[in-house]
C-alpha cells in the first residue's frame, strides 16, 4: 500500500489490484482507479511537458478538463496518443507513457526553451524567423519536431466502430444528481429515455459526495435511482459515452467506448460507437468546471483543482499530498477541505476574500484548518513539483498585495477558483449565455432547440437546488410531449440542505508586487504556456476582440479546449481593456466536446463498404476470363482481358481487331437505363433532348443529347420507343443518376402537367453487345422468334425476342461503328445468356472486350464519350452535333445556347488529330500550342512566362485497324482548321506534331454498322 | 512601423515585451475617403494594402462589422496552390502565388508560408486523364507541377493506402510551391502594414446601406454613421449577397456552409498537402501539430457558420479509408465557415450595376489561396475603375455571355 | 443534421434529403423575348437570403418527390414544408409579399 493510498473510504475496488506501466516503471492500483488516481497513489504527480516551455506538468483535474496529464496510451498498432489519464480507466496491463519530452519526462531536453521563455511571449513567431527570406522552412521544422504531443500509430488500426441510429423521446445528459433526477422524474412520467454518461458509473460527482439525499449516502441515493431506471424498459442508459455533439434540430452524437478500458486480450467486438440520436426533447445536466487560480508558476505539479482534490481523496481513496495549501476565492472549496482534513492532511486554507463567511467555514476550522482570509498564494516554488507556496495578504481594496510574504512548505496546492458551467452543448447550435454576476460565471441561455440545462452546468451548485432542479426539468420535457404527465420526487431535498447560499468572488487574476509582466509567469492555458502577461502583451498590441487574443496567444487551444483557463483568460482580457466580461465576451464553443476518434465518427463505412460496389450479373464471369478492371462511378467494368502474356497494348490490340473481323462483346450493363413512361412521354423527350423525338415510332431507337440549363452539354445516349407511350431512354453509366435527378426535377417543378413516369432500370437489365461482322450470326441462331433480315429489322431499331429461352429486348445499335446487336437481358437470366452467345460464338472466334477497347473503336468513329471530350464547358456545337438543334420545339438549354459567347466561332471545337510523322501517341491532356515557334521555349519545365494554347487532346490510341495513331480534341475554332499541323506538347515538354482532321476515322460512309 | 526581427524581439525582452506597439489604430472614421472597403478579411486587406502600396492610394477605410480577419480569413484549411486548369484561373492563381512567396519580407510579417508541396490524387482512368490535362496546362502557364506515380506518392506518404482500397490510388498531380500559410497572420501582416501607411481599419462597424447619387455610389451608410467615398469596393465573402441587395443589384451566387476541423497537436507526419477530391479527403498538418481536414460543402444555404454533420462523417469515412493510421486518432474542434459559391466555381472581381461600386467574391471554397492575387487585382481595379488583365475574365459580364470558366469538372473545385 | 417533415413521408433525417436550390423561380414563359441579360436574372441570380428562405428539397433516398421547405438560413429553423405547387404560406409573409405573391400566382393563371 503506498503512502498516498487512504487506508479506507473511496468506491475503488480493493479486491481487485491491478498493475499497469508509467513510463516503463511497474505500477498498481486497483479496479475503479482512474490513471490518473492510480499514479497519485503511486505519488507519481509528474506527467508530461508544455507545449512552448516544455515546462513540467501533472495532474490537475479530474476530467475533460484537464490540459496536463496527457499520456501515449498503449503501443503498438493500438497506441491512443494525448489520451487524458483522468479519464482512463485503469486496467491490468495498461501502459502509458508521458508525451512531448525527450529523453525522459524527468529530464527533458527542450527544457530549455523555460530559459528562453522571455524571449518567447505570445506571437513571437510572427515577428521572427523571417531572415533569410528561404529560411522558413529550415525553422519550421524545428518547431515542428518540437511541437506537436502523442504519436500517431504508426500501423493501421486493428479496431472495428460502428453508427447506430437512436431516437428519444428525452434524452438526459449526463448522470449527476441532476441527470439522476431528470431521468427520474422523466421516467416516472411515462416517457421513452435515453440517459448517457461519460463515466463508466452513473452518478457523476455523487461519487465522490459525502452528504446524504433522502436519508441515505449520496452513492446509495444514485445506486437506487439507477436501480428504479434499469427497471424501466423505456429508459435506456449508455455508461462510457459521451455526448460530443449537438447539432440542429436536436441531432445528437453520442460516442460509447465499448473496450478501451479492458485488457487488450478482453477486448471483442467494435472498439467505438457512434450513437447519432434524434430526441424529441433534451435535458443537459453535463455539471461544471472548476477554475484554476492564476499566481506565479500555478502550473507546477503538486497544483490540484480543489475539487479534484476532493474527488481523489472520497472516490478513490488517494490522497495527493499530505501538507496542502487550499487557495480559495468561494465557499464552496471549504468541502473540499473536510475532505482532505478527514485523509488526514494538514491544510492551510487561503481565502481572498477578508469577508469571507460560510457554515462551511466555521465547519471546517473546527476540523483543524487553519484559515487566512483577505490573503493570496502569489507565488507557487518548486522545481519538478510544488515545494512552497508564498502567501501574501491582500491589500484593503483586493487590488494589490502587501510587501510581507509568508512561505509555507507544501507538496500540494489545492486551488478553487469558482465554477464554469458547463455549457458546451448548449452552445454548440447557438445557444447563448448570459453572464450571472452573483455567481460569477456564464450561464446557459435561450436556444434555438428543444432543451433545458439543469443542475450546476445551469449554474445551480448546490446538490439539492440540482436534484429539485433537475426533476423539474425532466418532468417538464415529459410534460412538453404528454401534457398529462405527472412525477412525484417523493422526498424534499431543500430541508436536508445546508449548503445553500454559497458565495464567490471575484479573483481572477491574483496581484502581485510587480506587474504581471514582470511577476513569475502566471498560466492561463496550462497546455499552450499562455500566461496573463501574454494576454495582455495582445492587448497592448492592439488585439482586442476575445476571438483575436484567443488567436495570438493560443489561448484555449490545447485539447481541453479551454475548459480549465478560458474563463480567467477572458476575465484578464476585459480587465486590460477596462470593460466588464459579458461586454468581452467568450469565444465559440463547438463541437467535439471532449476529442473523439476518427474512426469513431467515420463508422463501420470503410473499406469494401466505403462506397457501394455495383456489379453486372456478368462480373464473376469476366473475373474467371482474368479480365482488370476499371472504376466508372461505383461500377466494377472490365477493362481489358489480357492473356497471360499481354500488356494492355497487345491485349486491346487482339481485342479491337477482332470487332472489325469477326465478333467481340461487351458487358453493357452499367448503362443507365431508364424507362420513360405516359401519354406525354414523347413531348418530355423532346423538351429533355436537344433533337425531335415526338416523329420516333414504336420499334425505333434514336441517339440524343441533353443540355443542362445554361446550354452545355449533360449527357448522351440512345433512347428506345419500345411501344406507344413507352420509351426507354439509356445514359452514360457515370451520369446516370444525375440524368435521372434532372428528369425528376423537370418533371416535377416546371412540369407537372405532363403525364409521364420515369423508373430507373438500370440493375433490371442487363446488355450483351454483339458487335462485328459475325453479330448477326450468333444472334440469330440463338432466337427464333426475330426476323433477323435488315428490311426487317434495320439499324437503329428494336425487336422483343427470346434469346436463349430468355425475354429480350435486342437493339440494333451500335458504339462501335460494326454491326451490333445490344441483346437487354433480365438481369436474372443474364450470366445464362451470355455464356449463351459465347458457346455460339465460339466458331467465330468470339471474343470479349473490355472497356479500353470500346474507347478505341468507338474514337476511329469520332463517337464522343461524355465527360471525356466534355467537361462541363462544351456544348453540342462544339462537338459538331449542332445540326441535331431542332428549331422547332422548345428544349431544355436552348435559350442560354443562343447567348453570344456559345456562339462564337473562337470556341474550342471536336477535331480528329493523326500524329504527322503516322506513329506518335499523343499523350491525352496533352496541349496544342498556338504558336508552333513556341516549341524552342519548351526546354524546362515549368516555363517562365505562359504561353498559348488552343486547346487539348481529350482521347488518344493506337488504332490497330487504322495502322496509325488517332486522337480526338478539342481546339479553338478547330472545325474550320481541318488539314492544318499544330504543335502539340504533354506535361513533360515531350512534342509531337500532328494534323487536325474530322472526327471519323474508320468507315467513313457508316456502312458497316447498318 | 516597427520592426519585427530577432533583435527587436532579444531588445523588447530586456524591457518585458511592455514596449511593442499596436499592430493597428483603432480610429475615428473621417468624413471622406478616396475609397471605402467593406470587409476587413484578407481579401479586403490585402486590397488595401495594394492600393497603398502599389497606386499610392492611402486614404482608404475597410470597414469591417466584426473583427478583422474573422470571417472565412480565419476559419479555412489554409491551403495556397495555383495549379488551376483554366488559363485565366492559373494565371491569377500564379500570381498570388508569386506574391505569396514574397509576403513575410513585404509586410514585415511572419505568415508562415510553407511550401511543402500540394498534391492531388487520381483515383480512377478518368481522373488521370483530368492530371494529365492539368499538369500539362500548368506547365506551360507557368505553373509548377509534376505527375506523381503510386510508388513515388507511396515514397512521400508511406502511411497512405494505395491498392486494396475502394478506390485505389492511381496518381497524383504534385505542385511544390504549394503549400500552407498561418491564415490568421496573414490578416494581422496586412492590417498593420495598412495601418503603417495610414489607412484606417474600422472594425466593429457594420454597413448598413449604400449611399447613391443615382446610379452612383457616394458612400456607406454605417453603424458609426455616414461615410463618404469616391469609391466603394465590396469583398464580404459569405454575404456578398447581403450586400448586394443593400446596393441594389443582385448576385449569381449562393451562400454554404463550409465545414473543417482538427485533430489534437501530434507529433509531425504528414508533411504536404493531400487532397483528394473523388473522395473528399483533404489533409495537411500544422505546425502545432494538429491534422487539418477540409470537408464538403453542405447543400443549403447556411449563414450559421456550422453545418451538418453527415457532411463531417463523410469525410471522415474517407480520412479513414485513405490513412487507416489514422483511426484512433482523435479530433478535437470543427466548424464552419461561409463561402459564396458561383454558378461556375469561379470568383467575380467585377465592375456592378452600380458606378463606382466594385465587388470582389463568389471564391468558393478557394479563397484563401488567392487572398494575395485578389487584393492585387481588386486593388487595381479600385484604382483604375477597369479590371487587370488578370481579373478582366472574372466579370459579372460573363455569366450574360455565358463565357464561364468552368473549374467544377476539372481543377478540383474544393479548398 | 436536420429534420425535415417530407410532405408524404413524414419526419426522415437530412441525409435522405438533397437541397436544390431556391424555389418558386418562375420560368419565363417567353425566353426569347428577354435579353440575355433578363435571361441571366432567371438563369443565375438568386436572392440568397440572410433569414428566411424558401427553398427546394428532394428526398432523393425516400420518395424522391420534390417539395418546398420555408427555412431561416441562420437559426437553420424549418418554418414550414409545403408541397412545389403550393405558394409561400401565408403566415411567413409580409402584407407586401403576400399582395406579391398574389399577383405573380394570378399572372400564372393568365399565362
Amino acid at each position: 500500500m503506498s503512502q498516498y493510498r487512504l487506508p479506507q473510504g473511496g468506491i475503488v475496488n480493493r479486491d481487485a489490484p491491478l498493475s499497469f506501466q508509467f513510463n516503463g516503471k511497474t505500477l498498481s492500483g486497483f479496479a475503479g482507479d482512474t490513471l490518473a488516481s492510480a499514479l497519485l497513489a503511486n505519488g507519481q504527480h509528474l506527467i508530461g511537458r508544455s507545449f512552448k516551455y516544455h515546462r513540467p506538468r501533472g495532474i490537475i483535474g479530474q476530467g475533460a478538463e484537464d490540459p496536463n496529464a496527457l499520456v501515449q496510451l498503449g503501443e503498438g498498432s493500438r497506441t491512443i496518443p494525448n489520451v487524458r489519464a483522468t479519464q482512463t480507466e485503469l486496467y491490468s496491463g495498461l501502459v502509458a507513457n508521458s508525451v512531448n519530452c525527450w529523453p525522459s519526462v524527468d529530464f527533458d531536453v527542450m527544457a530549455v526553451n523555460q530559459y528562453a521563455s522571455r524571449l518567447l511571449p505570445a506571437g513571437f513567431y510572427y515577428k521572427t524567423f523571417k531572415w533569410p527570406a528561404k529560411a522558413w522552412h529550415f525553422y519550421e521544422e524545428r518547431i515542428r519536431a518540437s511541437a506537436g504531443l502523442g504519436t500517431i500509430p504508426n500501423e493501421p488500426d486493428p479496431d472495428r466502430y460502428e453508427h447506430v441510429h437512436k431516437h428519444a423521446e428525452v434524452m438526459v445528459v449526463g448522470a449527476g444528481a441532476a441527470g439522476l433526477a431528470a431521468a427520474l422524474a422523466a421516467s416516472r412520467a411515462g416517457a421513452q429515455i435515453l440517459l448517457v454518461d461519460d463515466q463508466a458509473e452513473l452518478g457523476g460527482g455523487l461519487l465522490a459526495e459525502q452528504r446524504q439525499i433522502n436519508s441515505m449516502s449520496a452513492y446509495d441515493w444514485a445506486k437506487s435511482v439507477e436501480a428504479e431506471l434499469r427497471d424501466n424498459p423505456k429508459v435506456q442508459i449508455l455508461t462510457r459515452s459521451t455526448a460530443i455533439g449537438y447539432y440542429d434540430h436536436n441531432f445528437l452524437t453520442v460516442v460509447e467506448r465499448r473496450h478501451d478500458h479492458l485488457s487488450e486480450s478482453d477486448r471483442e467486438g467494435v472498439r467505438e460507437r457512434l450513437w447519432k440520436v434524434r430526441a424529441r426533447e433534451v435535458v443537459l445536466a453535463q455539471g461544471a468546471f472548476e477554475r484554476p487560480m492564476i499566481y506565479g508558476y500555478n502550473d507546477l505539479p503538486g497544483t490540484l483543482l480543489a475539487g479534484a482534490v476532493e474527488t481523489y481523496i472520497n472516490r478513490y481513496a488517494v490522497k495527493p499530498g499530505n501538507k496542502a495549501v487550499l487557495f480559495t476565492n468561494n465557499d464552496n472549496a471549504y468541502s473540499s477541505a473536510m475532505a482532505m482534513l478527514s485523509a488526514g492532511m494538514e491544510v492551510q486554507v487561503v481565502d481572498s476574500r477578508a469577508d469571507a463567511e460560510h457554515p462551511l467555514i466555521a465547519q471546517a476550522t473546527a476540523q483543524g484548518a487553519d484559515v487566512l482570509k483577505g490573503y493570496v498564494v502569489t507565488k507557487a516554488k518548486g522545481g519538478k513539483h510544488v515545494k512552497e507556496a508564498v502567501i501574501q495578504q491582500l491589500t484593503p481594496d483586493g487590488r494589490g498585495v502587501v510587501q510581507d510574504k509568508q512561505q509555507q512548505e507544501v507538496d500540494l496546492i489545492a486551488v478553487s477558483g469558482g465554477w464554469n458551467p458547463a455549457v458546451h452543448l448548449h452552445s454548440h447550435t447557438g445557444g447563448k449565455n448570459r453572464w450571472d454576476d452573483e455567481k460569477l460565471c456564464f450561464v446557459p441561455d435561450s436556444s434555438p432547440q428543444r432543451q433545458v440545462s439543469v443542475g450546476s452546468c445551469n449554474g445551480s451548485f448546490d446538490l439539492y437546488e440540482s436534484i429539485n432542479e433537475g426533476f423539474a426539468g425532466g418532468l417538464s420535457a415529459a410534460q412538453k410531449l404528454n401534457s398529462t404527465a405527472t412525477a412525484e420526487l417523493g422526498f424534499i431535498p431543500a430541508a436536508e440542505s445546508e449548503t445553500a447560499d454559497m458565495r464567490v468572488s471575484a479573483m481572477w487574476l491574483v496581484p502581485q508586487n510587480t506587474t504581471p509582466e514582470r511577476s513569475p509567469k502566471a498560466f492561463v492555458d496550462y497546455q499552450n504556456d499562455t500566461s496573463a502577461a501574454d494576454i495582455r502583451l495582445a492587448v497592448r498590441e492592439g488585439f482586442h476582440s476575445v476571438e483575436h487574443v484567443k488567436r495570438y496567444t493560443a489561448m484555449g487551444f490545447g485539447t481541453d479546449q479551454g475548459k480549465m483557463g478560458n474563463i480567467n483568460g477572458m476575465a484578464i482580457l476585459a480587465e486590460a481593456l477596462g470593460q466588464s466580461i459579458p461586454e468581452t465576451g467568450t469565444t465559440t464553443f463547438r463541437p467535439l466536446y471532449t476529442p473523439t476518434s476518427m474512426g469513431a465518427m467515420a463508422g463501420s463505412n470503410l473499406d469494401d463498404l466505403f462506397d457501394p460496389i455495383r456489379k453486372t450479373p456478368m462480373h464473376a464471369w469476366h473475373t474467371s476470363m482474368g479480365a482488370t478492371w476499371e472504376d466508372v462511378g461505383q461500377w466494377k467494368r472490365a477493362w481489358y482481358y489480357p492473356d497471360a502474356s499481354e500488356d494492355m497494348h497487345a491485349a486491346t490490340k487482339r481485342e479491337s481487331t477482332i470487332i472489325h473481323s469477326n465478333v467481340a462483346v461487351l458487358d453493357a450493363s452499367t448503362l443507365g437505363k431508364i424507362d420513360i413512361q405516359g401519354p406525354d412521354a414523347a413531348e418530355f423527350l423532346n423538351r429533355v433532348y436537344i433533337n425531335g423525338f415526338k416523329l420516333l415510332k414504336p420499334g425505333r431507337c434514336r441517339y440524343g443529347i441533353m443540355l443542362n440549363d445554361a446550354g452545355f452539354i449533360m449527357d448522351d445516349g440512345v433512347t428506345t420507343c419500345l411501344g406507344e407511350n413507352h420509351y426507354l431512354m439509356t445514359t452514360t453509366t457515370g451520369g446516370a443518376a444525375a440524368v435521372l435527378n434532372h428528369l425528376e426535377l423537370w418533371l416535377q417543378t416546371e412540369w407537372p402537367e405532363l403525364k409521364v413516369y420515369l423508373t430507373s432500370v438500370t440493375d433490371h437489365w442487363a446488355t450483351i453487345s454483339v458487335n462485328g461482322p459475325d453479330s448477326r450470326k450468333i444472334v440469330e441462331s440463338l432466337c427464333s422468334d426475330v426476323d433477323f433480315d435488315s428490311e426487317a429489322f434495320p439499324f437503329m431499331s428494336f425487336q422483343d425476342g427470346t434469346v436463349a429461352g430468355a425475354p429480350c429486348r435486342i437493339m440494333r445499335i451500335s458504339f462501335s461503328g460494326e454491326l451490333t446487336y445490344e441483346i437487354n437481358v433480365p438481369a436474372h437470366m443474364a450470366r445464362h445468356v451470355w455464356s449463351a452467345v459465347f458457346k455460339a460464338g465460339e466458331a467465330y472466334q468470339i471474343t470479349p472486350y473490355g472497356t479500353e477497347t470500346m474507347h478505341i473503336v468507338r474514337a476511329e468513329k469520332g463517337f464522343i464519350i461524355v465527360g471525356q471530350e466534355t467537361d462541363g464547358s462544351m456544348t453540342a456545337h462544339d462537338v459538331g452535333y449542332g445540326g441535331m438543334f431542332s428549331s422547332k420545339k422548345e428544349f431544355i438549354g436552348k435559350r442560354s445556347a443562343q447567348r453570344v459567347h456559345l456562339k462564337s466561332p473562337e470556341r474550342k471545337q471536336l477535331v480528329g488529330m493523326k500524329p504527322v510523322d503516322g506513329k506518335t501517341v499523343a499523350m491525352e491532356g496533352a496541349h496544342i500550342l498556338t504558336n508552333a515557334a513556341d516549341v524552342a521555349l519548351l526546354t524546362s519545365l515549368p516555363l517562365k512566362e505562359p504561353i498559348k494554347m488552343d486547346g487539348h487532346i481529350t482521347s488518344s490510341y493506337y488504332s490497330p485497324v487504322m495502322g496509325h495513331p488517332i486522337a480526338l480534341a478539342v481546339v479553338k475554332g478547330g472545325q474550320q482548321r481541318h488539314g492544318e499541323k499544330v504543335m502539340v506538347s504533354d506535361h513533360l515538354g515531350n512534342v509531337c506534331e500532328m494534323e487536325i482532321c474530322a472526327t471519323t476515322f474508320y468507315d467513313l460512309e457508316g456502312a458497316k454498322q447498318r | 512601423m516597427q520592426n519585427f526581427s530577432i533583435f527587436s524581439l532579444l531588445r523588447n525582452s530586456m524591457t518585458y515585451h511592455e514596449n511593442w506597439q499596436q499592430h493597428w489604430r483603432s480610429p475615428v472614421p473621417k468624413k471622406q475617403y478616396d475609397v471605402i472597403i467593406v470587409g476587413a478579411g484578407g481579401h479586403g486587406l490585402a486590397t488595401a494594402y495594394y492600393l497603398g502600396k502599389v497606386h499610392g492610394i492611402t486614404n482608404v477605410a475597410v470597414i469591417e462589422k466584426g473583427w478583422l480577419g474573422g470571417g472565412n480569413t480565419g476559419r479555412n484549411t489554409t491551403i495556397v496552390r495555383s495549379n488551376y486548369l483554366w488559363d485565366e484561373s492559373a494565371h491569377l492563381y500564379e500570381k498570388s502565388l508569386k506574391l505569396w512567396e514574397g509576403l513575410t519580407k513585404d509586410i514585415n510579417y511572419n505568415v508562415m508560408f510553407s511550401q511543402r508541396g500540394v498534391m492531388n490524387l487520381a483515383h480512377s482512368l478518368g481522373d488521370m486523364r483530368e492530371v494529365q490535362r492539368r499538369v500539362t496546362a500548368n506547365n506551360l502557364n507557368g505553373v509548377d507541377a509534376v505527375i506523381l506515380t503510386p510508388e513515388e506518392i507511396s515514397q512521400r506518404v508511406p502511411f497512405m493506402k494505395i491498392n486494396n482500397t475502394r478506390y485505389p490510388v492511381m496518381g497524383a498531380s504534385f505542385q511544390p510551391r504549394g503549400g500552407v500559410a498561418r491564415h490568421d497572420a496573414v490578416a494581422w501582416g496586412y492590417a498593420r502594414a495598412c495601418d503603417a501607411m495610414g489607412i484606417d481599419i474600422i472594425q466593429n462597424c457594420e454597413v448598413l446601406n449604400f449611399l447613391k447619387d443615382g446610379d452612383t455610389v457616394t458612400g456607406v451608410e454605417t453603424t458609426k454613421g455616414q461615410i463618404m467615398a469616391s469609391k466603394v469596393g465590396i469583398v464580404t465573402a459569405g454575404h456578398s449577397g447581403v450586400m448586394a441587395e443593400k446596393a441594389g443589384f443582385r448576385l449569381p451566387i449562393e451562400s454554404h456552409p463550409l465545414q473543417a476541423l482538427v485533430s489534437e497537436p501530434l507529433k509531425p507526419l504528414v508533411d504536404t498537402v493531400i487532397m483528394s477530391n473523388a473522395v473528399h479527403a483533404y489533409v495537411s498538418q500544422s505546425d502545432k501539430g494538429e491534422l487539418v481536414i477540409g470537408a464538403g460543402i453542405d447543400s443549403y444555404v447556411g449563414y450559421g457558420q456550422r453545418g451538418s454533420f453527415q457532411v463531417i462523417e463523410h469525410t471522415m469515412e474517407a480520412i479513414c479509408e485513405l490513412y487507416p493510421i489514422f483511426r484512433r486518432v482523435r479530433m478535437m474542434r470543427q466548424w464552419g465557415g461561409i463561402v459564396d459559391t458561383a454558378p461556375d466555381a469561379c470568383p467575380i472581381i467585377s465592375k456592378t450595376p452600380v458606378r463606382n461600386l466594385f465587388i470582389n467574391c463568389g471564391w468558393g471554397t478557394g479563397g484563401f489561396k488567392a487572398t494575395t492575387g485578389s487584393g492585387w487585382v481588386f486593388a487595381h481595379t479600385l484604382a483604375t475603375g477597369e479590371p487587370h488583365d488578370l481579373n478582366a475574365a472574372f466579370s459579372l459580364d460573363r455569366f450574360v455571355t455565358g463565357k464561364l470558366i468552368d473549374e467544377h469538372g476539372a481543377a478540383g473545385v474544393a479548398h | 443534421m436536420y429534420e425535415i417533415d417530407c410532405p408524404w413521408c413524414g419526419l426522415r433525417d437530412e441525409s435522405e434529403f438533397h437541397c436544390t436550390g431556391e424555389a418558386h423561380i418562375i420560368r419565363p414563359e417567353d425566353p426569347y423575348a428577354l435579353d440575355d441579360a433578363q435571361w441571366t436574372d432567371y438563369l443565375h441570380h438568386r436572392s440568397n437570403p440572410k433569414g428566411l428562405h424558401f427553398e427546394q428539397w428532394q428526398h432523393s433516398s425516400g420518395c424522391r418527390k420534390w417539395f418546398n421547405v420555408a427555412r431561416d438560413t441562420v437559426t437553420y429553423e424549418i418554418k414550414a414544408v409545403y408541397k412545389v405547387d403550393e405558394p409561400k404560406p401565408a403566415f411567413l409573409l409580409t402584407d407586401d409579399q403576400s399582395a406579391n405573391q398574389a399577383t405573380v400566382e394570378s399572372s400564372e393563371v393568365k399565362a
